[in-house]
This record gives structure tokens, C-alpha cells and sequence, in this order.
């Protein structure tokens, strides 16, 4: 695998984990209920799309270059 | 003497040696790392109710560190990809970027975490002392809410002598917010935002601790695995900060001249390893601070 198909493997990974502490912040703002988790579950969520957006910009970018084939 | 397959393929793997080699060293840093990640699994899944230490790390820190990962890792790839469109300006620049995220991750991590625990006490309690300490434990509250109880009182020790002396008899320690208030619902859950010890002093005397110390390695499995592993990620984002400074010096530039697509090879496989390094992060985050 080429540093451009693990570079996609990675951001597929850091989205998951941005979805899964925003998935935490929810949980524990629903058990606790301090305002800090909300912001936190918020940002998560938005890092989590902002990553998603990067990925596919990345792989169309790559894919146009033809640095994927 | 020309090193074959630098830039082409061997017709027999496929692929030019370089990335070979680090696919094979690749390898054996999952079953390095996966043998330390399994042991804390492990580790964990034995630890009986309230024995393992939980929402100690700093997590706003720890996100901000990861945030730093993810931006180096994209970093590095565009570094690859000015190098392929043969902007040696611009490879400069992501390369530098991505030396600075590994730096500051490094200087975080050395300079900031780490000693923030070494300076960091807790005093595991004794099973008959626990109900002498309930004032700061709260375990009636938390069997009512049907929590794990806690074993351990945690905060800045102010007699600090105390661990190498036997003619004192206790241990003064300024405890931190969940020990103060233990009954508080808030303090039910690990903060999100760390909160700084409070000015309550509780003095627990030896007898009935079981093991104090600071929170160090031998302070808990928990601690040791903790360390270990960070430890362990730590040295890999230097070393690959070390490969990266190499890869901006002089030297480089003259395999640039010389072949650019050398160079390109090269800051792929260092950018490999970099996302593998990064990626090892990812795992580690939740799995310490978060779970």
C-alpha cells in the first residue's frame, strides 16, 4: 500500500474516533450533564465532518493528479 | 556503486526495496505494539471494581496532542505530493510544519503531562480502613447510584518526606476536587476539563494504606502500561522528527537534484512510518483518557 491509500486508511480512522468522542461527550452530558461535554461532543462531531470532507477533496485531489490510479 | 531499486520496481516483488523494507518493519511494530495494547486489555479486564485508576489524565491536553498528530500526518503527505509535482519550496514548508507538530507533541508530552503526574499522589486505601476514610471516599454514595467504589485518595502530597521517612506516621495531602466533595453527583464522573487540587487537607495515616506513592510507573498497572506505552510512541515521533530533519538537510537536496523521484521515495516511507505512528496515537487516546 502507497502512503496515499494509508493516508486515507488513516483520516477513515481519526473520523471514527472523532464520531466516537463525540459519541462519549453525548453520554457522559446525558449522565452528568456538564456544559463543557456538549461543546466537546459539538466540536467532535464537526471535526468528524471536516475530516470526512478532507478525505474525499484527498482522494479526488490524488486521484486527478494521478498520483491514484 | 548505484544501490538498485531505489526508484523502480523489482520485477519479482513488485515494488522498489524501500517499501518492502518498511512494510516488513511496519510488521513487526503492530506485533510490538499490539502485544503492549493486548497486556493493558488484559490488565484491565482482571482489575476488580474501583481497582484501576480512572480519569487521571488531562483530556483537553490529550485531544490537543491528537489534533496535532492528524494535522502532521496530512502534513507530511502533502510534503510527498509537492516533492511528485517537483516543488522543492513548498516540501519545505510541509516538511518544516510537520518537524513542528512532532516537536510540539514531544515538548507537550515531556514537558508538561508527564511531570504533571510525577508530582501527582495517591494512597490506595486498606479494606477495613475504607469506611475511616468515607468522608472523602463517598462509597456510600456510590453504591446507592450503583458506581464501582473508590479505593484511592488522590491530590498534591504537602509532607512529601513522608514517603522515605517511617517515624511519620501520615501522609497530608491536598486533595483533589473529587475527594473534597465525594458526595457531589458531579464528581460521579471522570472531568472532561481537569480541575486543580483543592485546599482541603486530609491526613491518612499509614496503617491504613495498603501502597502510596506518586504517580509513577510502579504507582499502578494502569501508570506502568501508561508510561510504557506512551513512552514507547514518544521515542517513534522522535525518531521520525530525526528522519524528517534529515530529509530537510543539504544532502537530501542533492538526491533531489540528482533524482527527485529518489527523494519522493524516500519521504513515502518516512511518511508511512509517520502515519503508523500516528495511528498507533489513535488507539492510545481513547483507550487511556477517554475509557
Amino acid at each position: 500500500m502507497s502512503i496515499k491509500g494509508f493516508h486515507i486508511v488513516f483520516i477513515v480512522f481519526s473520523t471514527l474516533l472523532a464520531l466516537g468522542i463525540g459519541c462519549y461527550c453525548v453520554w457522559v452530558d446525558l449522565t452528568v450533564g456538564e456544559p463543557i461535554y456538549r461543546t466537546g461532543a459539538i466540536a467532535s462531531f464537526v471535526s468528524a465532518v471536516v475530516l470526512i470532507v478532507y478525505g474525499v477533496l484527498f482522494y479526488r485531489k490524488m486521484k486527478r493528479l494521478r498520483l491514484i490510479t | 556503486m548505484e544501490i538498485p531499486y531505489t526508484v523502480s520496481a523489482r520485477r519479482d516483488t513488485g515494488l522498489w526495496n524501500a517499501k518492502v523494507g518498511i512494510w516488513l518493519f511496519l510488521a513487526s511494530e503492530v506485533m510490538l505494539f499490539g502485544g503492549l495494547f493486548s497486556a493493558y486489555i488484559f490488565l484491565r479486564l482482571d482489575a476488580g471494581p474501583g481497582d484501576w485508576p480512572h480519569g487521571l489524565l488531562n483530556v483537553p491536553v490529550g485531544t490537543m496532542n491528537t489534533a496535532i498528530l492528524i494535522a502532521s500526518s496530512v502534513t507530511v503527505v502533502l510534503a510527498w505530493a509537492a516533492l511528485k509535482m517537483r516543488d522543492l519550496t513548498k516540501y519545505r514548508i510541509y516538511m518544516a510544519i510537520t518537524i513542528l507538530c512532532g516537536v510540539v507533541f514531544l515538548v507537550v508530552k515531556l514537558a508538561y503531562e508527564w511531570p504533571q503526574k510525577f508530582d501527582h499522589f495517591g494512597a490506595f486505601i486498606k479494606e477495613d480502613a475504607l469506611g475511616k476514610y468515607e468522608q472523602y471516599l463517598g462509597n456510600k454514595h456510590l453504591l446507592e447510584k450503583g458506581l464501582p467504589p473508590r479505593k484511592e485518595i488522590t491530590g498534591h502530597l504537602h509532607n512529601k518526606q513522608a514517603l522515605t521517612d517511617a517515624n511519620i506516621k501520615e501522609y497530608e495531602i491536598a486533595l483533589d476536587p473529587v475527594y473534597a466533595d465525594p458526595t457531589n453527583p458531579v464528581m460521579d464522573r471522570p472531568h472532561f476539563w481537569p480541575k486543580p487540587a483543592t485546599d482541603k487537607i486530609a491526613s491518612i495515616e499509614k496503617e491504613d494504606v495498603q501502597y502510596a506513592n506518586m504517580f509513577l510507573p510502579k504507582h499502578s498497572s494502569y501508570f506502568a502500561s501508561y508510561f510504557t506505552i506512551t513512552g514507547l510512541h514518544g521515542a517513534h515521533v522522535l525518531g521520525g522528527v530525526l528522519v524528517f530533519c534529515y530529509m530537510m538537510l543539504p544532502a537530501s537536496t542533492r538526491i533531489y537534484r540528482h533524482n527527485p523521484e529518489h527523494l519522493a521515495n524516500r519521504v513515502e516511507v518516512a511518511g508511512l512510518f509517520w502515519h503508523f505512528v500516528d495511528l498507533v496515537w489513535i488507539f492510545v487516546f481513547p483507550l487511556f483518557y477517554l475509557l
